[in-house]
């Protein structure tokens, strides 16, 4: 029972760290049909700028050094800033392509950035201790959990809750969900379009952002690759949610963060190693069970 | 003069191909006699790309379903290529988890190929079964679940594909005319199925589903056809890759090449196949032209090299610019047609 509780923690923390991924995939994908997959990138780069642009495996910490605060601030912004470039120089031209093509053009964009981030960092991962008094381990009810895992799940909730709140109560977030239901209608309405869209790429940046401070923290390790598997991940929670729908995005990255850890845990010893392949095979089946995932929204629904 | 007219005919008909072919074989030929080793190896790579490239058009020309996941279908025939030629001393050591048929025979290059290719095929239709029943956009996400499937399995079976390591040793007989044997071949497939019945009520049920539909036509067998010939002409091109390259890992056949090909047939033109082999074309040249500065240029008394990454950078800036200002590639939806022909049924039509 106490392991179980234990797996069921550690679910429940790495369902959190997807949701945040797949929540701001959900957002971008609401507002222009786009399913973001350089949001790995933006993970990847808020996480790369703490530390100085050198060849070294050790290198000295630049946002990094400052106070905690102002590190914070420092990530967010600069993920901030990457994502509205993204989507002025690369994705608004490409508003009105079908959602094939803007994927397309989404890999295009993390082949760019993955390989501006080798350039200046090289390809060879680093460490970099960074909160490292968040991974000791704190009892809480008689279980042994790592800070870090606390720390994610309560920022998770907290976002969760700020983002319905601005998504039920601003004009700008009524404004957004009105963009996600009917992009066309919402525009002949009266509602800003540039805007909308960047609104969402900027809260998309922030989640990067977090999830790039919460991943450096737990692993101490910089690599080209670490936005990778989080966001293959939440890119299938988007899915399996329902394209489109926040909620389900949010269940869709808990449901793959608890899949995945209790496949881990329980599966037999010989198929553990293919764990990532039964994930992927769910999507399959969850795909063809519910093709528009398993919240559907009125936009999504094909019209003739 | 009914016989000149006939002869005109089928030139018109084996027009498409032959100017696709003829210019290949030039090139080889060129590359034969006068090219560095390294210049042949640059050809002969493309050549394999060629294979690939227009194993992908096969499927997403042709439905018009982007698909992220062939190059799983690449790297199945490699690996089945692999364990039937190579390293027969080490393999019943290395790859315990491999039946006796395959660990301890070693088997003829042909019945390899063939083989291979089967297996890839065979591959492509039992997740085609599944995966073809969804369209548009749910359909490309399920064929990168299975590129995903596909990595995540190959990567951790240990004792058969020898994980994450390189597999070395395995003979390499692809030469620049092989490659160039593999392009034809998979020029002409493309060309037979996209002239042949199914290849038109493929293309039908791209561009209007619910008109073909009406039509009599089935989205799903036809797609299934189309995504198991291109999963057979991808995986023909992932034999001659392993037979030219001579080693193996499984990171070879994910992301970066999933990405490259998808990039020369986005480049080229999705809906053409004149467009797979000019994407691919292009694409190479680029490349080698930055393969070539990133070894350095000497200017005078100093030497510039571009750093690495840059190629990749060019190559996926390349690739949003041609999506954003001529979104379908250089080719366009055009095939190269006999153009006197052409002149003359336009002063026809008039």
């Amino acid at each position: 029972m106490r392991n179980f509780m234990q797996v069921m923690v550690d679910a429940v923390a790495l369902g959190s760290l997807l949701a945040l991924v797949a929540l701001a995939i959900g957002l971008v994908f609401g507002v222009m049909r786009l399913i973001n997959f350089a949001q790995g990138d933006y993970i990847t780069i808020g996480a790369y700028a703490l530390v100085v642009p050198t060849a070294s495996l050790t290198p000295a910490l630049f946002i990094g050094a400052l106070p905690v605060p102002l590190m914070v601030a420092g990530v967010l912004m600069v993920v901030v800033l990457l994502a509205l470039a993204t989507e002025r120089v690369a994705f608004r031209p490409l508003r009105n392509s079908d959602p094939a093509t803007l994927l397309i053009s989404s890999f295009a964009v993390s082949y760019f950035l993955q390989h501006l981030v080798m350039l200046l960092h090289t390809g060879r991962p680093k460490s970099v201790g960074i909160g490292q008094a968040l991974t000791t381990p704190i009892e809480i009810l008689g279980l042994r959990v790592p800070g870090i895992q606390v720390v994610t799940m309560a920022v998770t909730a907290a976002l969760l809750i700020a983002l319905v709140l601005f998504l039920k109560r601003t004009p700008m977030g009524i404004q957004m969900r009105a963009a996600a239901e009917n992009f066309q209608m919402a525009r002949l309405l009266g509602v800003p379009a540039n805007r909308v869209i960047a609104v969402a790429f900027v809260i998309s940046g922030l989640l990067g952002g977090t999830v790039s401070l919460l991943l450096i923290v737990q692993t101490g390790t910089l690599d080209i690759r670490m936005g990778l598997m989080p966001v293959i991940f939440a890119f299938f929670a988007t899915v399996i949610g329902g394209m489109g729908s926040l909620a389900g995005a949010a269940l869709g990255g808990f449901l793959v963060g608890v899949a995945s850890v209790l496949l881990q845990s329980y599966l037999p010893e010989g198929l553990r190693p293919f764990r990532d392949a039964f994930v992927f095979g769910l999507v399959i089946v969850i795909l063809l069970v519910r093709p528009k995932g398993l919240i559907v929204i009125g936009a999504a629904r094909e019209r003739v | 003069m009914m016989q000149k007219s006939s002869v005109i005919a089928c030139l018109e008909k084996a027009w498409p191909v032959l100017v696709l072919v003829l210019p290949l074989l030039v090139a080889v030929v060129l590359a034969d006699l006068y090219g560095s080793v390294l210049l042949k190896r640059t050809v002969t790579d493309a050549l394999i790309k060629i294979v690939i490239v227009v194993g992908l058009y096969i499927f997403i020309g042709n439905t018009g379903i982007v698909s992220f996941g062939h190059i799983g279908f690449a790297g199945i025939a490699a690996y089945f290529a692999t364990w039937m030629t190579c390293c027969a001393m080490m393999k019943p050591i290395t790859m315990t988890g491999l039946p006796d048929f395959l660990r301890l025979e070693t088997y003829s290059l042909w019945s390899t190929a063939l083989v291979s290719v089967a297996a890839a095929g065979l591959a492509a239709l039992l997740i085609g079964l599944v995966l073809m029943r969804l369209s548009g956009l749910a359909a490309s996400i399920s064929t990168l679940a299975a590129l995903f499937i596909f990595h995540a399995v190959y990567a951790n079976w240990d004792n058969v594909t020898m994980g994450r390591a390189s597999i070395v040793g395995i003979p390499t007989y692809v030469t620049l005319w092989v490659g160039l044997g593999g392009a034809f071949l998979a020029i002409i497939a493309a060309y037979l199925y996209q002239i042949s019945s199914y290849g038109l009520a493929a293309r039908a049920a791209r561009d209007d589903e619910v008109a073909a539909q009406a039509a009599g036509i089935s989205l799903y067998w036809n797609r299934l056809i189309a995504f198991v010939i291109s999963g057979m002409v991808v995986g023909l091109g992932g034999v001659l890759q392993v037979h030219f390259m001579g080693t193996i890992s499984v990171n070879a056949f994910y992301l970066n090449l999933t990405f490259l090909t998808l990039a020369m047939l986005v480049v080229g033109g999705m809906r053409s196949l004149a467009g797979a082999v000019v994407g691919v074309v292009v694409l190479s040249t680029i490349a080698d032209v930055f393969r070539r500065l990133e070894a350095g240029v000497d200017l005078g008394a100093t030497r510039l090299s571009t750093p690495t990454g840059t190629q990749e950078m060019f190559l996926a800036a390349l690739m949003l610019l041609i999506l954003i200002f001529r979104k379908d590639g250089l080719m366009g939806r055009r095939e190269l047609r006999l153009p006197r022909l052409r002149a003359g049924r336009a002063r026809a039509a008039q």
